[in-house]
């Protein structure tokens, strides 16, 4: 007798892309807006931004559910400790509590790939990269998602990357100016959707200043 | 599958498993809003149960306040991934629509908690046929009438290529007031293509394959309506 094997996944890929960039007084997150299933697209309006607190903005894409779940119980807890600390949470604060959220659920995690992006305590932009179950940097650039594999190096050419061996460590926040961080944001879109499936249809951008947090859209390719 | 309005939001469900029933509702009026789901007829009927309760709550209040669509939708979505999560899904995809303080509102759930909210929405088969026809025509602007035309000529669509399908659909209305659900009805269906003629033609198959010295035979396929038969000779290939 055979053993029987489940015939249905608690899992699906509702695909989509992920870029945080962060500069010397700036945070820039953006996402596509398409959600697929398979070869089918669900919609080509669905934000995969969530705003977490005043200076941490959080980008995910994979499971749609595992996502929508994951940002609200992060919302959850930054309530509470509002209540307690009666202040906002702290970027790198932001990033602890979302790297032991997801290792919570180490063995059913949450299938969500993440980029957190805001403003450090000095103003100064920060960009944290996760995987599915927690482990986290922080980086001055990251793309996570179906499109990432086609952004990443594109990114790692463009900000030129200094290399983790340099000593003393080399800030890898970019010297960019804010418009010229949000041009490059759009051509890493324009170009992951000409290639990937599962990225088009719409951009979100979300900016993080010190003059507060704005939004801007930009039409991709909708095949 | 379902579409939108400007004031009013429009339901329209076939109805399938002919050989178990003589017909299964799959559209159910909620509240002021409607459900409608595919898939597992005894999960759809639970959902219904769990909805019962927490709309006899929410008018127990009696605060002159009622949970609008997107609540229910939130709702339903916490109670399928909730399921997903103890590896129990309630096998059913679930489309929602109503209408509360003016705006319109339409939102799915899959088994797996997958949710979203758009103009238009379908399950199954409705997403790979109906939905394409849906881009292209829906507009804000669209009246009931033309909804229920557009609506129409997917379900045809689905009628025609998807093997599962039956005619007999219903469409629910819901506004403001509240929600009407039609009675059955059937589609106007046209077979009398060429190609449909003498479907008995070919019933023999490709099992007559008959090998008379360098070629094959096969019995007369069904053609665009000429009755002479034709040979195909495949030469000394014999590994086709």
């Amino acid at each position: 007798m055979t053993k029987q094997q489940a015939n249905w996944s608690p899992y699906d890929n509702n695909g989509g892309t992920c870029v945080a960039i962060a500069g010397a007084n700036y945070c820039v997150i953006a996402a596509d807006t398409r959600m697929s299933t398979g070869y089918s697209i669900l919609t080509r309006d669905y934000s995969k931004i969530c705003k977490l607190a005043d200076k941490s903005v959080m980008a995910s894409s994979g499971f749609q559910a595992d996502v929508r779940a994951l940002q609200k119980v992060l919302a959850a807890r930054h309530l509470i400790y509002q209540h307690q600390h009666n202040k906002q949470m702290s970027c790198p604060a932001m990033a602890q509590l979302l790297s032991n959220t997801l290792y919570y659920k180490r063995f059913f995690p949450y299938y969500a790939f993440n980029v957190l992006g805001g403003l450090d305590n000095e103003g100064k932009g920060c960009v944290f990269t996760y995987d599915a179950v927690g482990s986290y940097e922080r980086v001055g650039y990251s793309s996570q998602g179906s499109g990432s594999t086609l952004i990443m190096p594109f990114l790692d050419n463009q900000l030129k990357s200094p290399s983790p061996l340099l000593l003393p460590a080399k800030d890898a926040v970019t010297p960019l100016s804010e418009p010229e961080a949000i041009d490059l944001v759009k051509t890493c879109f324009a170009s992951a959707t000409e290639r990937d499936i599962y990225t088009g249809d719409k951009l979100e951008i979300v900016v993080l200043n010190a003059a507060g947090i704005r939004s801007e859209y930009m039409e991709l390719r909708k095949d | 599958m379902s579409v939108s309005l400007s004031d009013a939001s429009i339901y329209r469900f076939l109805w399938v498993y002919p050989a178990l029933q003589e017909s299964v509702e799959r559209m159910k009026p909620v509240g002021k809003h409607s459900l409608g789901a595919s898939g597992e007829i005894s999960d759809f009927q639970e959902i219904l149960r769990y909805l019962d309760e927490l709309i006899l709550y929410d008018n127990m209040w009696d605060d002159g306040n009622s949970l609008g669509p997107k609540e229910v939708h939130n709702y339903l979505t916490r109670v399928m991934y909730n399921r997903r999560n103890k590896f129990n899904p309630l096998w059913n995809s679930l489309v929602l629509g109503g209408v509360k303080n003016g705006q319109k509102y339409l939102g799915m759930v899959s088994m797996i908690g997958v949710h979203f909210e758009d103009n238009h929405v379908a399950t199954g088969f409705g997403n790979h046929l109906a939905r394409p026809i849906l881009r292209d025509e829906w507009h804000e602007n669209l009246s009931f009438e033309d909804g229920v035309k557009l609506l129409e000529k997917c379900m045809r669509v689905l009628l025609y290529r998807d093997r599962s399908a039956v005619n007999k659909l219903q469409i629910a209305k819901i506004t403001e007031e509240g929600v009407t659900i039609s009675q059955p009805y059937a589609l106007k269906t046209f077979w009398n293509f060429a190609a449909f003629q003498n479907p008995t033609v070919g019933a023999e198959g490709s099992w007559k394959v008959t090998i008379t010295g360098d070629s094959l035979s096969l019995p007369p396929s069904p053609t665009m309506g000429d009755s002479s038969s034709t040979v195909i000779d495949y030469g000394n290939r014999l590994d086709i």
